[in-house]
């Protein structure tokens, strides 16, 4: 009897859905349900309207939520408000010259202005450039502009000041934005134009992008850091792997690494074609932004069925200190079996320019010489992180193993200036990228690899595997 | 935005980066004809010379990968290429382009330098007269496409219109 009924009930509401629901539920009280109870009623009734509502990854729901939907799927095209805009000295002034022709102010709160590439100016255009920041974030007010002495790399400014944050939609016109995907953001590259424009309105369009998911379990060797990681897995998908995807990482090994590592991770998901690489935040995350996040935030985390196009697994006991030969970070070699001449040294950069990367490279250097043949160049990515080495004794140690240590700017890693290379030179470098030219000469080698790797190559003047120097 | 457009190819092929299109150490304009004086500078040094207006890029997967760098399309519009072609493309450089008005294409075309393509925009179609074959690509979505034809300056003042901010 009950279940008859209930049948009847629920066919009536289906058929009474498309019209009005509340039709459906006077009809099926008189005409079948007299007796039951209300409350069954109303089960029933929901149980007819629910709508199965997809499970969503990081990147979908937090564009849901700035596109002010309920959801959203891979390839559609969304508006979406956006938390923070970033503009560095290069991509600066042909966003500033864009947005004059707007005609409007910036939205002051959400523009973030940060002198890095080529400062201390290299010469007159550069500083021609780094005054338009200048003059731009006077005329508008603009408080948050970081400028010499008080900045260091964009994206670890960004991360130290608390613009980073879980949940949050950042956009910056350089590449390496999605650096704070460690910290839980969906932070994504754009141009100078869309800055502009992000500026002025406060929203960007989007392409909802196709997820991966990324799995990395088990214990990480002495000397594997966040870079040998991003590097193993670019090795393993190449640089277009992630076209257009976000990519988001899971498993133990992802879990046990610091903030930093995690960040190098994040950080390099654009070389291989992603558009963020987000990792769910954690206590580390909420811990590291106690006292430092600006207003609030609110962690967004993958549903239990949300969908991914390809899911990779990977052991971490086989992944050992990692080296990216020219001219692509795809071209990945363990350390240990590669043997190659140095000339230079670098270790710095939005990458591993921490003080956890300082530090794991001093431990190595510690009480030893950088090799007669070899320039090594250390730059903390910060004026906070270089205080931090100052007051832990690490720039003592790079000083007293002969390495030659600036000030914070992204100087030689975009063959900028202060480290660049000359023809045929070859630099052992903790930076991201080893295209044709990057550091210098078009005939110049840059090899990628994380801090101890490079210090390690230091000390005896070829690439070289931390864990064979004793 | 012109619907149908006959150029010259310059042939590139996989992973072309946006440090090879323009490098770093021109940064310091936004000019995109004093941009297009160094295109390719590094991998190809006779570009700069050598282009003519029209011409169109023919390159390989992940096309403009690498920084951020407006720069890059920029520098191809100053030089006068009329579009790139190529089986994919990074996401920042495809987003600049279409931002600034450089049309592109998605499509594997088998081209050499100097052969002449025909593209027809809005068909989706491409002829290379040299080798007689023809491809077909996917037309841009309608959101994109109005974004190529008004530009995102324009889009953005209409959209400031709108907002009464
Ligand atoms: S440190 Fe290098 S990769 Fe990072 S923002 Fe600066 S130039 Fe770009």
């Amino acid at each position: 009897m009950m279940v008859g009924q209930t049948l009847t009930i629920l066919l009536i509401y289906r058929l009474f859905c498309a019209l009005n629901v509340w039709i459906g539920v006077v009809f099926s009280l008189f005409y079948s349900g007299l007796g039951l109870p209300l409350a069954y009623h109303i089960f029933l009734y929901q149980v007819t309207t629910h709508k199965r509502v997809m499970g969503m990854t990081i990147a979908e729901k937090i564009l849901a939520t700035h596109a002010n939907r309920s959801s959203v799927s891979p390839k559609e095209i969304v508006d979406a408000r956006i938390d923070y805009v970033m503009v560095n000295d290069v991509t600066g002034l042909p966003a500033f010259e864009v947005f004059e022709e707007f005609g409007t102010t910036p939205i002051c709160e959400k523009t973030v202005l940060i002198q890095d590439h080529y400062v201390p100016n290299k010469d007159v255009a550069s500083a021609e450039q780094a005054k338009s920041m200048r003059e731009f974030a006077r005329k508008y007010a603009i408080k948050k502009h970081f400028d010499v002495g008080r900045s260091g790399v964009c994206h670890q400014i960004m991360i130290e000041h608390g613009f980073a944050a879980p949940g949050r939609l950042i956009v910056g016109a350089d590449s390496h934005t999605c650096s704070y995907g460690a910290l839980g953001a969906l932070s994504t590259g754009i141009g100078s134009s869309e800055a502009a424009s992000a500026m002025a309105t406060g929203e960007l369009w989007f392409r909802v992008p196709e997820s991966q998911k990324f799995t990395v379990d088990g214990e990480l060797g002495k000397y594997v850091m966040g870079k040998d990681i991003i590097l193993h897995i670019i090795g393993d998908i190449g640089v277009s792997g992630s076209l257009y995807r976000s990519m988001e990482f899971y498993g133990s090994a992802i879990v046990s690494l610091s903030l930093s590592d995690r960040i190098t991770i994040s950080n390099m998901a654009i070389e291989a074609g992603a558009k963020c690489g987000i990792i769910p935040p954690d206590e580390k995350v909420f811990d590291y932004l106690k006292d430092r996040v600006i207003g609030e935030y609110a962690p967004v985390y993958a549903d239990e069925d949300a969908e991914y196009e390809d899911i990779f697994e990977y052991d971490a006991a086989e992944i050992v200190p990692m080296v990216a030969k020219p001219h692509l970070p795809e071209n990945v070699v363990p350390a240990s079996e590669i043997d190659v001449e140095i000339d230079q040294a670098y270790l710095g950069s939005c990458t591993n320019g921490r003080i956890e990367d300082l530090r794991s490279a001093a431990a190595v250097l510690a009480g030893k010489k950088v090799h007669p043949d070899v320039r090594m160049i250390v730059v903390p990515a910060s004026r906070n992180v270089f205080l931090e080495a100052l007051s832990e004794g690490l720039i003592e140690v790079f000083m007293d193993a002969d390495a030659y240590v600036a000030g914070p700017t992204c100087g030689a890693c975009l063959g900028g200036y202060m480290g660049v290379l000359a023809e045929g030179e070859r630099c052992v470098s903790s930076t991201n990228r080893n295209f044709i030219g990057r550091m210098g000469h078009k005939d110049s080698e840059v090899y990628l690899a994380n801090p101890a790797v490079v210090a390690a190559s230091a000390i005896t003047g070829r690439i070289t595997d931390p864990e064979d120097l004793s | 935005m012109k619907k149908y457009i006959e150029g010259r190819v310059w042939r590139f092929f996989d992973n072309v980066d946006t440090d090879q299109i323009i490098p770093a150490k021109y940064l310091v304009t936004g000019d995109r004809r004093e941009l297009a004086k160094h295109a390719f500078e590094n991998v190809r040094p006779e570009f700069a010379e050598e282009v003519r207006g029209g011409d169109v890029i023919v390159g390989g997967k992940n096309f403009g990968s690498g920084s951020s760098r407006e720069h890059a399309p920029r520098a191809l519009l100053g030089a006068g290429i009329a579009c790139v072609i190529a089986p994919s493309f990074a996401r920042i450089f495809y987003r600049n382009s279409i931002n600034i008005g450089l049309p592109l294409v998605e499509c594997d075309v088998d081209a050499g330098d100097g052969d002449v393509l025909v593209v027809d925009f809005e068909n989706g179609r491409i002829m290379n007269t040299n080798t007689k074959s023809a491809y077909t690509f996917p037309p841009l979505p309608d959101f994109l496409m109005k974004l190529l034809d008004v530009g995102l300056i324009e889009n953005t003042k209409r959209k400031l219109e709108g907002m009464n901010r």
